[in-house]
């Protein structure tokens, strides 16, 4: 009988393993199946359609040992679609659906300059929404090939969850929103408070730091989503509700009575927001890098969506290297030579970008500050382009 | 050599091996077992290669690192200065606390609902059977989620509804006055003991007397009135000797954010509880009637005939025969409320999927992370199944 047990529990310890397996070996195994299935629908990826079964034999022969090292461009342009990471709550300005059911957003328009830049088509994005404790998984499996889901680049989040972070699209801070009839003024004012923060984020760690830091003592209500902490709040079953400051002004549209809420001036921490990458492909993040630089130097150069055919002609070295009409220097991060002028003309630089999404025009109305270019005194400054 | 000699005359036919059945059963169980071990190893293998590319290589390091994020609610003492493995513990605990509660209460409602099911009473019966038939067409998740926003539908806490300065309805759950140790605890737990002592002596002492006769007794009822006698005297003598009761009152008090004092339960642990209740009571309920059912006419007849009230019959007749039938697929309905705790996720009570998911996502070690999920679910699946089999071999009929 006792020999019996001994053997059930190792066979379910083996399956716990082989489950275990199982997960974590998807990743090899469907990235490189997916080009070919979806290959031949794609007659813009491949070169020509004859040469279909060619095309999505080479992703996979070429280095068979290794799939999952490099080739991850090659592979999206086989597949014809790039599979962007964003969030999956209505984050308003930063990542949401309008009425038409299209999304939209300051992240979703990053999401489409990578697709521009890799298609030429802005179009060829598919997103997938994901929670803040989904991300970084579905990234690490490969289920994505970028995250732009305003993430904050940690060390920790560098080293220990295997991602690479491209250039930071937005600085921003965590904040702290409270009921105006509260009378809170200060972090201090909150001492015994509730405090409504979502889980797998850097902000319930900070949330926590800051209030030891000062000796505070608070409850935390913590949810896995965005929504459910938002409403939480709203209810009144927290008193304060924190996040990264631009996700507080966004949210604060969402709430039944926005007039009610204020934002405290205290900046808790520093939340450098921006895209990032699988590690294990150097090519593939550098061209996420470069991508996100074109939108800052771009801006730098005047060149904006409207005004791109006119630089074409220009006889500014410089600017002729920047728009890929002179040398070919994105043949390096395995991009096309014109990758600039398409994002530029697609989705626009970086100034474009923010204006249409949080800028004066919208309920949002965000100043720039450090998400400004480094010669107005923000911290948006990209590598020379040469 | 045996080879090379010729077939002996007596008639013995040697068979080659490939051809014996307990050697090709051997061949083929050997086989199988190196196949199964092969493919265990190319999906570790695996997973081990993935795992080295994205620089994730599995280890337990982390559980001695500062975990630095908050638990709302927790048994034991908890702040974000302690460690990983402590948050762990920590949601195993919050588990633990919820089931333990939930199959408690679960088994009182489903016994309940399993009797009204098969009252004579038509209103009882239909009421019982709409309650049944609606709660277990319902999805779980979609019934915590519904007791969930329910909490939502209470005043803010600061205008909370105040049930006699000892009991206040909130947004944020229910807070409550609670006793507490006072100075003189001390000399009243010496009380406790002593009555608990005196109990089982006397049990004992009983239990001797009776195996002596050779007659069945029962003693545990009596034992426990005279711990419990023992501990109230004690009350009062502390009270008389020093002053002061042993027992204070904690009355809940409403400071600016949050009631100091008293005990809070937050909304999403009740939610959770009344949740898994209803719903698990359902089955349990169903699982009693059934066990009723099981137990043959006669019993009742007979125990009717010998003047019995309907209440006596139910609990000394039908009930300890029904219990043989109902143990064994109660014992699932226990497990299954263990294990859906972990829908706490849903509704912001820090259970251990909710804790091991945090600290997945926040170290990024998934393999160990959920071995070590796997395993605690496992090993309180087991003791609660260690634990029911024990309690229904000791309630089979002994037959002679």
């Amino acid at each position: 009988m006792r020999k019996h047990i001994t053997l059930v529990l190792a066979g379910l310890l083996s399956l716990i393993l082989a489950a275990c397996g199982g997960q974590a070996q998807q990743s090899p195994t469907t990235a490189p199946a997916q080009p070919a299935t979806t290959a031949p629908e794609q007659p813009t990826a491949a070169p020509a359609p004859t040469a279909a079964p060619a095309a999505t034999a080479a992703p996979a022969g070429g280095t068979p040992a290794q799939p999952a090292a490099g080739g991850q461009i090659e592979r999206i342009l086989a597949r014809g679609t790039l599979i962007c990471g964003v969030n999956n709550n209505p984050l308003p300005g930063f990542a949401t659906v309008d009425a038409a059911g299209v999304r939209r957003g300051f992240d979703v328009d990053f999401c489409r300059a990578v697709a521009a830049a890799l298609f030429d088509d802005p179009d060829k994005v598919e997103y997938r929404p994901l929670s803040a404790q989904e991300r970084f998984t579905a990234l690490q499996t490969g289920e994505i090939d970028v995250l732009i889901r305003n993430s904050t680049w940690t060390l920790g989040r560098d080293g220990n969850l295997g991602l690479d972070w491209a250039p930071t699209t937005f600085y921003d801070g965590q904040g702290m929103m409270v009921r105006k009839d509260s009378g809170i003024e200060t972090l201090e004012d909150m001492n015994g408070a509730t405090i409504c923060v979502q889980t797998g984020t850097t902000t319930e760690l900070n949330l926590a730091d800051q209030f030891r830091a000062r000796g505070l003592t608070f409850t935390p209500v913590v949810f896995p989503d965005g929504d459910s902490t938002r409403a939480a709040y709203d209810a009144g079953q927290c008193d304060g509700f924190t996040t990264d400051k631009s996700g507080l002004i966004s949210s604060l549209t969402l709430l039944s009575n926005p007039a009610d809420h204020k934002i405290l001036e205290v900046t808790m921490s520093k939340e450098p927001l921006g895209p990032s990458v699988r590690q294990g492909d150097p090519q593939w993040f550098d061209a996420v890098r470069w991508i996100v630089f074109a939108t800052f130097q771009a801006e730098e150069y005047g060149i904006t969506s409207q005004n791109v055919n006119d630089f074409l002609n220009s006889d500014v070295p410089e600017i002729r290297r920047f728009l890929g009409i002179e040398g070919d220097l994105a043949k390096g991060i395995g991009l096309s030579n014109d990758f600039t002028v398409r994002i530029i003309r697609h989705v626009g630089n970086y100034a474009e970008i923010y204006d249409r999404n949080l800028g004066p025009d919208t309920p949002f109305n965000l100043p720039r500050g450090l998400n400004a270019l480094y010669t107005d005194g923000g911290l948006l400054y990209s590598p020379p382009f040469r | 050599m045996a080879a090379g000699s010729p077939p002996l005359p007596s008639g013995k036919v040697t068979i080659p091996f490939y051809r014996d059945t307990r050697i090709i059963a051997i061949i083929v169980q050997i086989v199988f077992a190196i196949a199964v071990a092969a493919l265990l190893w190319y999906l570790y293998s695996n997973m081990m290669n993935g795992l080295r590319q994205a620089n994730l290589l599995p280890t337990f390091a982390f559980l001695s690192v500062p975990a630095s994020f908050p638990i709302a609610e927790s048994v034991i003492p908890y702040d974000p200065s302690m460690t990983y493995g402590r948050a762990f513990l920590v949601g195993i605990l919050n588990t633990v606390r919820v089931a333990v509660i939930g199959i408690i209460l679960a088994t009182i409602l489903g016994l309940i609902l399993g009797i009204a099911r098969l009252s004579d009473n038509w209103l009882l019966r239909n009421v019982a059977l709409v309650y049944v038939e609606i709660v277990r067409n319902v999805p779980l998740l979609l019934q915590l989620i519904f007791w969930f926003s329910l909490t939502r539908l209470f005043p803010r806490i600061q205008e909370s509804i105040d049930v006699g300065g000892l009991l206040y309805l909130h947004n944020r759950g229910v807070t409550l006055a609670w006793p507490q140790a006072a100075s003189d605890f001390g000399a009243w737990m010496v009380w406790v003991y002593g009555g608990i002592v005196c109990g089982v002596v006397y049990y004992v002492i009983r239990r001797i007397q009776f195996a002596r006769r050779d007659r069945p007794g029962v003693a545990m009822p009596q034992a426990f009135l005279i711990a419990l006698g023992v501990a109230v005297i004690g009350f009062f003598t502390t009270y008389f000797v020093y002053g002061a009761w042993p027992v204070s009152l904690s009355i809940p008090e409403l400071q600016r954010f949050n009631f100091v004092g008293g005990v809070t339960v937050t909304n999403s642990f009740a939610a959770l509880l009344v949740g898994l209740v209803i719903y698990t009571a359902v089955f349990i309920g169903e699982i009693v009637r059934s066990g009723i059912l099981a137990v043959s006419k006669g019993q009742r007849e007979a125990a009717r005939a010998l003047g019995l009230t309907p209440g006596q019959t139910m609990r000394l007749v039908i009930l300890p025969q029904a219990l043989r039938v109902i143990i064994p697929p109660l014992t699932s309905q226990y497990l299954n409320l263990t294990k859906n705790s972990s829908l706490a996720v849903a509704i912001a009570y820090p259970d251990l999927f909710y804790v091991a998911s945090t600290i997945n996502n926040q170290t990024g070690q998934a393999v160990p992370v959920i071995l070590m999920l796997m395993a605690s679910y496992l090993s309180v699946s087991l003791l609660t199944s260690l634990f029911m089999n024990w309690y229904n071999r000791r309630i089979q009929l002994v037959e002679r």
